[in-house]
């Protein structure tokens, strides 16, 4: 699904990426590990295909309609409803039963009630909830994670539990994060980024 | 061709309610078409002629725009929500259509209010002048949407933006006077569509490497 | 070694050779003038070609010698507006004149290519910089004959009274003398614009080499 051969990333003078291989099979969960600054935010966003490599290739088999993306920002409009926020990201991927599906993930991560309330008023972890509704809205093949539990209360956290051990036999993953220990019975493997 | 046309409504749609609520664009815009016609009256000696008032409105629709244009991608740099844009399958160049479409609407509405008040505070305004606003609108449109979505990505957005925006607009400074000075608007007309023609298309191709790494 | 040659050719060519005008030495600045303003446009036309290509292909290369390329343009660009400074002074006794087309156009390139260098230096140095600056040197490249445009079609609201154009009508010995000045320019400007392009380079190997030791 994903396929990179002595991916670089530069930017300006510094070198954030260097000489990477990569390869993930469809189906599988590769688990992105690595101290601050080590480059795991920035191989994430060139994977999901928001940046492009200054050296080397990565190869991305899934179109963007088939990608989900979840990064430091949770990518809504503080001004719209949560609602509204999903609806207009299911219009852009034109999501089949568009109302259907939004109501059901809303309901999935506990947000159905604050679904009029304006995404300025939400807290840093039903933010984080709502972006992965986002994520999740368009049943992507390929789910791109940058620190997925960051931000999330306890009950938050079991709420991705769940839905990632549901996800897990589905699609193809690509995750990063600071608690290894929580996402490794999931992965298939492992890439560790040093500083 | 039809998603297109949906992408491009969705995105116009959104740019709209986020005015709609935020409310901070458009009555700025308002306010300062009316404070720099006030301005414009002050700055006009007593042997001005009509014509010079003519020539002021002109500047007053630039700069008003510029206050618009500043806005435009403020939401999508400050919230990062430009990415979420360059997720979704929707093309580059649609992100342009939409936002401009938006802008467009600004200033529309803007003029609405401004024209009026030109009228009443110093000579009527004529067709050729209404046209020549039109037409230049949508080459401000077009023009300072782009040229929005570079500044964004600059240290010094605010200071950039007119940098980038006035040697552009001066084409359609000449045209719009023109327009409303003289006699026989036509070849006036004629050049403002012309720069909407040619700074649309390489606007609309060239959207895509500003937005993109 | 080729430019410097040129150069000093077409000095001596013009204050030597080439018969004097009624004018006197305002037929001399004529012939920088306009090769230096040919050149700038040369320069400009480079730099958006490189721009075009940087878009295209992404060679490595391309977005430096885009930006030097422009970087020479403004240079020739100002001493075109110099240049046609003296001239309009000796023409017509004032040191600017908006009825001059070609001194006018050269404003407004200015101004926008000046802010090329704005853009340039507010962005962080990476591939989106390339992008935008290669869109910008692009839509410059656009501008010079709307501009133009523009700027006759304000000739008639502006000013009803035209000034008459002061192009010299040039006989065998001048044409040849104007040719020599223009190749001398255009190959001035390619001397610099490799040199630039040599330090430029050099600067950022220096910088590559600093981050792999690093």
């Amino acid at each position: 699904m994903i396929r990179a051969r002595g991916l670089e990333k530069r930017y300006g003078d510094k070198r954030v990426l260097k000489a990477l291989d990569i390869e993930l099979p469809r189906g599988g969960f590769l688990l992105v590990t690595g101290p601050n600054g080590s480059g795991k935010t920035t191989l994430l966003r060139v994977c999901a295909g928001l940046a492009l490599p200054s050296a080397g290739e990565v190869e991305i088999s899934a179109p963007r309609a088939q990608i989900g993306f979840l990064g430091h920002e949770p990518l809504v409009y503080r001004e719209l409803t949560a609602l509204e926020n999903l609806d207009l990201y299911g219009r852009l991927y034109h999501v089949p039963e568009r109302r259907e599906r939004i109501g059901m993930l809303l309901e999935r991560f506990g947000l159905w009630a604050a679904r009029n309330d304006r995404a300025s008023s939400f807290s840093r972890g039903m933010l984080q909830r709502l972006a992965l509704c986002r994520a999740l809205l368009h049943e992507p093949e390929l789910l791109v994670l940058d620190e997925p539990y960051s931000a999330l209360d306890e009950q938050g956290a079991e709420l991705l539990d769940r839905e990632l051990a549901e996800l897990r036999p589905q699609r193809t993953f690509l995750v990063s994060t600071h608690d290894a220990k929580r996402l490794d019975p999931l992965a298939s493997s492992r890439l560790a980024l040093a500083a | 061709m039809r998603s297109y046309a949906e992408d491009v409504l969705t995105l116009a749609r959104k740019d709209l309610m986020l005015e709609l609520r935020a409310r901070d664009t458009l009555p700025a815009m308002l306010l300062f078409v009316i404070a720099a016609l006030v301005v414009f009256h002050f700055a006009l000696p007593a042997d001005a002629s009509k014509l010079a008032a003519k020539g002021l409105l002109w500047v007053a629709i630039v700069f008003t725009a510029l206050v618009g244009l500043t806005r435009a991608f403020v939401a999508e740099r400050e919230q990062r929500t430009i990415d979420g844009l360059l997720l979704a399958p929707c093309d580059r160049s649609a992100i342009w259509l939409a936002k401009g479409v938006a802008v467009l609407a600004f200033l529309v509405l803007a003029e609405v209010v401004a024209l009026p008040a030109f009228a009443l505070f110093f000579s009527g305004v004529n067709g050729a002048t209404i046209a020549g606003v039109a037409l230049a609108d949508l080459g401000i449109a077009g023009v300072g949407t782009l040229l929005a979505a570079m500044a964004s990505l600059s240290r010094a957005r605010e200071l950039l933006l007119p940098l980038l925006f006035l040697p552009l607009a001066i084409p359609v400074i000449v045209g719009g006077v023109g327009a409303s000075v003289v006699d026989s608007p036509g070849r006036y007309l004629g050049f403002l569509a012309l720069y909407d023609v040619v700074f649309a298309i390489i606007s609309w191709a060239s959207f895509e490497y500003v937005v993109t790494e | 070694m080729l430019a410097t040659t040129l150069v000093s050719a077409s000095i001596a060519l013009i204050f030597f050779y080439a018969p004097v005008d009624q004018d006197g030495l305002n037929q001399k600045i004529f012939y920088f003038h306009v090769p230096i303003a040919f050149t700038a446009y040369a320069c400009f036309g480079w730099g958006a070609w490189k721009a075009f290509v940087h878009l295209w292909k992404r060679p490595p290369g391309a977005d430096l010698e885009s930006y030097v390329a422009i970087h020479q343009g403004v240079i020739f660009g100002a001493m075109t507006l110099i240049t046609g400074s003296i001239w309009a002074k000796i023409s017509w006794g004032r040191w600017w004149v908006w009825s001059s087309h070609q001194l006018v156009l050269f404003l407004v390139l200015f101004l926008f290519y000046a802010a090329y260098f704005m853009l340039r230096f507010s962005v962080e140095p990476g591939p989106q910089r390339e992008n935008l600056c290669a869109v910008y040197a692009i839509f410059g490249v656009v501008l010079i004959p709307i501009s133009y445009l523009a700027i006759r079609l304000a000739q008639d609201y502006i000013h009803p009274v035209t000034f008459s154009r002061h192009g010299p009508q040039m006989a065998g010995s001048q044409f040849a003398t104007f040719c020599v000045a223009l190749a001398g320019m255009v190959a001035l400007a390619g001397f610099l614009y490799r040199l630039e392009l040599a330090g430029k380079r050099l600067d950022q190997r220096l910088r590559e080499l600093r981050e792999a030791l690093a």
